[in-house]
């Protein structure tokens, strides 16, 4: 029944729009940001959330020891004001910037900083129980962390791990409060305290998170008096609320709704490209896709220009392969994507003697970065039935989904939907697409894809921290994996939000955090 | 009466035991665990098994049954996973939210469809009658959330009488008329179906006893026509009236759980809805025990109400 009145709510949302003649009347109070977010919130502890839901509030609250410079994904200082890194990779030293109090008025030292990576890494840790702390192996390859003096904080690692900067810069690096943590021990993720540019103030279950502006804020305070971020799960419903003027800020608009938006002078459509990739699996162990002209054969047969613009309306891009352009230092320009070329595609399935095979494809009904998975996967169901290929699509929920998908797709399929968001451009190729990545091994590499070169040039880049050199080896498995086709490539998504005329200096930021410290509101 | 109670309260406990074993076993048999849906994409085996042992996940299923009872005899209903949040905190303040939108349409639809049909009986096949009977109709065939829907468009969006989601305004608000501000639109959506429901029985129920002797007899002592429908028919046709509505009590809760998906009302089903999506085990199970305890807890007061209208049913 909710199927059928999703089905009839952009018609209706979209009638809507034609009838208002009157422009929108700003019903929040000035100065005071009213977010619609698009859940409520697990947790506001930034080592227990993994939801970016969550984060972007956590990133309003918190600071981390570095960041990412606004609209790019490059690393500049926060609490750290500069740090070395020892010639073998294994040792960073980070100073640490002075006179920062949290909220609660305790100050900010390297104990602090000491406290919060022991916590989620050590599982004798006194707070070890706040947890779990399900993204603390990010940080995995930390051996220790120790206090050198008040402002000076050393991290030595297992081994060389180039990622590390970009893992501190993430929200499972922001910084929280040790005596806030000592206080509320396992509800501290309802009683949030950072150092960052806005204090939380209450938390309403269901109905808003409250944090309002931090005069003392170091890197100067904020010029909004308060922020409040409303959860309203329903898209179109967010929607509602945004054309009746319940918020201020409506993130992830369903892309029926953005062409509504855009052309609406009361409203601001704001856009960036994110490190997302959505590509399908092949399964290259087993079946037609273990020969690799089948695997370009099906790159060539899907139409993903029309994907992009008709299914998902412009909400994303053609991708080219595992790294997206959202790193762009670590993107190869030289990788093109895959044309539309049905008829390259039929020769190609000739010539590797696959006319006519059946194939099952995995699909998901919804889930994290997954974009609009069931019309994009019967999609490309058409456009292969268009080159003379069967597939069977196979439908789940997403948990499910995932607990069929990453033990490996041997028995179970063909092809099968995914999508990722990362923080470094080594984290996706390196958790799916090595030959230890195999989901025996624990990785994810569910349609076990094998390249002893791209295995080589991966375990490289890992131990490389010079940003060039790294980039160029990334580089080379970009060309690599496009030629081997272990996946379809498809989309790469960018994130989009609505802000009401008022709102000013509104920024996405590639990480698909919502920085809001420079944001203004009339 | 209290021994018919009693009896009624015993029979109880097996149901709701039985239930929370259903609930227990559903939850366990369902793909995917709360480990894989903290995790997401990162969900490696390895990662799984881990989480899953912090949060006792890796206990035989009797003996993490068993712990979760024995634990719910002594009041404590765990804590989310998901949330990191104590279940009964979650379950009761969400639940307060959904009575209050349940109750609502409750007393909607009990007045206007008890309303209704008694009109729509005593001029039975007049113009009344007929024209309740074709709203009434429209009323049970039209989908609740369809209507929600047009609701909000029409209300909120075009006219911006009143909010379109939520439960309280974030700023300011948090009183009784902001509450009530919030309370129209899904409350009376949620009455819609019920509302016709409650006039179509009462309807049947009152032209059935309009026929009996007791009513001719009421008449030729020449009582007012008035008297004869609400102190001698209506109060006999209650005692078919009140199970009706310990039904449709049942009926909006259950109804409720899509009205808070359309509103955002911040109810259990909402609440429920999201818990299983996300395999919040002690979540769902301590959300479903409350919901199908107060559930029982309604029909007995039903049963009781209308036993003492009718002491013949006390057998």
């Amino acid at each position: 029944m909710i199927r059928t009145w999703k089905g009839l709510a952009p018609v209706l949302l979209a009638a809507t729009a034609f009838a208002l003649v009157s422009p929108a009347m700003a019903q929040t109070p000035p100065n005071i940001l009213v977010v619609g977010q698009i859940a409520e919130p697990a947790s506001l502890d930034p080592h227990v959330s993994t939801a970016a839901n969550d984060f972007r509030i956590a990133v309003n609250i918190y600071d981390g020891l570095v960041r990412n410079t606004p609209g790019t994904l490059e690393i500049e200082p926060a609490l750290a004001t500069d740090w070395t890194i020892s010639e073998d990779g294994l040792e960073y030293v980070f100073n640490l910037r002075e006179g920062v109090t949290f909220h609660d008025g305790t100050p900010f030292n390297a104990e602090a900083v000491k406290f919060n990576f022991d916590r989620m890494l050590k599982e004798d840790h006194p707070f070890a129980s706040t947890g779990p702390f399900p993204l603390a192996f990010f940080f995995s390859s930390v051996k220790d962390v120790e206090v050198v003096d008040d402002l000076t904080v050393k991290f030595t690692l297992n081994e060389a791990f180039a990622p590390f900067m970009s893992n501190l810069a993430s929200p499972t690096g922001l910084i929280v409060s040790p005596a806030a943590v000592e206080q509320y021990g396992a509800d501290y993720g309802r009683h949030p305290v950072g150092t960052g540019p806005f204090k939380f103030e209450e938390w309403q279950s269901n109905t808003s998170v409250v944090a309002s502006r931090n005069d003392a804020y170091w890197d100067g305070a904020p010029s909004l008096e308060a922020v409040i971020f409303r959860p309203i799960t329903d898209a179109n419903t967010r929607v509602a609320e945004m054309l009746s003027g319940g918020i201020d800020v409506l993130l992830e608009t369903p892309p029926d709704n953005v062409a509504q938006f855009a052309s609406d002078a009361n409203y601001q459509v704001v856009e960036a490209v994110g490190p997302h990739v959505w590509y399908v699996m092949l399964n290259a162990k087993d079946g037609p896709f273990a020969d690799k002209r089948v695997r370009q054969a099906v790159n060539y047969a899907v139409n993903k220009e029309s994907l992009v613009n008709d299914v998902l309306q412009g909400t994303a891009d053609v991708s080219a392969g595992p790294i997206p352009p959202a790193f762009n230092w670590a993107y190869n320009e030289d990788v093109a994507p895959y044309p539309y070329d049905p008829e390259k595609a039929k020769a190609l399935l000739a010539e590797a003697g696959a006319e006519g095979a059946k194939l099952t494809f995995l699909v998901t009904e919804g889930g994290s970065g997954m974009l609009d998975p069931v019309p994009m996967g019967t999609a490309i169901q058409a456009d292969l039935a268009a080159v003379g290929l069967d597939v069977e699509i196979k439908t789940y929920e997403w948990n499910t989904f995932l607990s069929e998908v990453n033990p490996g797709l041997e028995g179970k399929g063909d092809m099968a939907e995914m999508a990722w968001m990362t923080s470094d451009p080594d984290t996706l190729p390196f958790l799916t697409l090595r030959t230890a990545a195999f989901p025996a091994e624990g990785g994810f590499n569910s349609s076990y894809y094998s390249n002893p070169e791209v295995d080589d040039l991966l375990d490289k880049a890992r131990l490389s921290t010079d940003p060039a050199e790294r980039g160029e080896l990334y580089k080379q498995v970009q060309a690599i994996t496009h030629e081997d086709a272990p996946w379809l490539f498809v989309a790469n998504w960018k994130q989009n939000a609505v802000v009401t005329s008022a709102v000013g200096d509104f920024e996405l930021q590639p990480d698909f955090s919502l920085v809001l410290r420079d944001v203004t509101k009339q | 009466m209290t021994a018919y109670i009693g009896k009624r309260l015993l029979a109880a406990i097996p149901v709701i035991l039985g239930l929370s074993v259903i609930v227990f076993l559903v939850m366990k048999l369902i793909p995917g665990d709360p480990a894989q849906a903290l995790l997401g994409s990162y969900a490696t085996p390895d990662n799984v098994a881990r989480i899953n042992r912090a949060l006792g996940l890796d206990r035989s299923w009797p003996e993490q049954y068993v712990i979760w009872i024995g634990n719910l005899l002594q009041g404590d209903f765990g804590r989310s996973y998901i949330l990191n949040r104590p279940v009964l905190d979650e379950v009761l303040e969400r639940f307060g939210a959904t009575l209050i939108l349940a109750g609502a349409s409750l007393v909607i639809c009990s007045v206007l469809g008890i309303l209704a049909g008694i009109v729509s009986a005593v001029r039975q096949f007049g113009w009344t009658d007929r024209i309740v009977t074709f709203f009434v109709l429209i009323g049970i065939s039209m989908p609740a959330f369809f209507l929600g829907l047009v609701f909000i468009l029409f209300f909120a969006v075009q006219w911006r009488l009143l909010p379109a989601s939520g439960m309280y305004a974030v700023y300011g608000g948090g009183d009784l008329p902001d509450l009530l501000r919030h309370l129209i639109l899904p409350a009376s959506t949620l009455a819609i179906v019920a509302t016709g429901v409650v006039a179509r029985l009462t309807r049947a129920a009152m032209l059935e006893v309009l026929r009996q002797d007791f009513i001719r007899t009421a008449r030729a002592k020449g009582l007012s026509e008035n008297k004869v429908i609400y102190r001698h028919a209506f109060r006999a046709a209650l005692v078919s009236i009140i199970p009706v509505l310990g039904i449709q009590a049942g009926f909006v809760l259950g109804g409720a759980v899509y009205i808070e998906t359309v509103f955002q009302w911040p109810g259990l089903g909402q609440m429920l809805v999201k818990a299983v999506s996300t395999r919040d085990m002690l979540l769902v199970q301590g959300g479903v025990l409350v919901a199908a305890t107060v559930y029982v807890l309604v029909n007995l007061l039903a049963d009781v109400a209308q036993a003492m209208l009718d002491p013949r049913l006390k057998a």
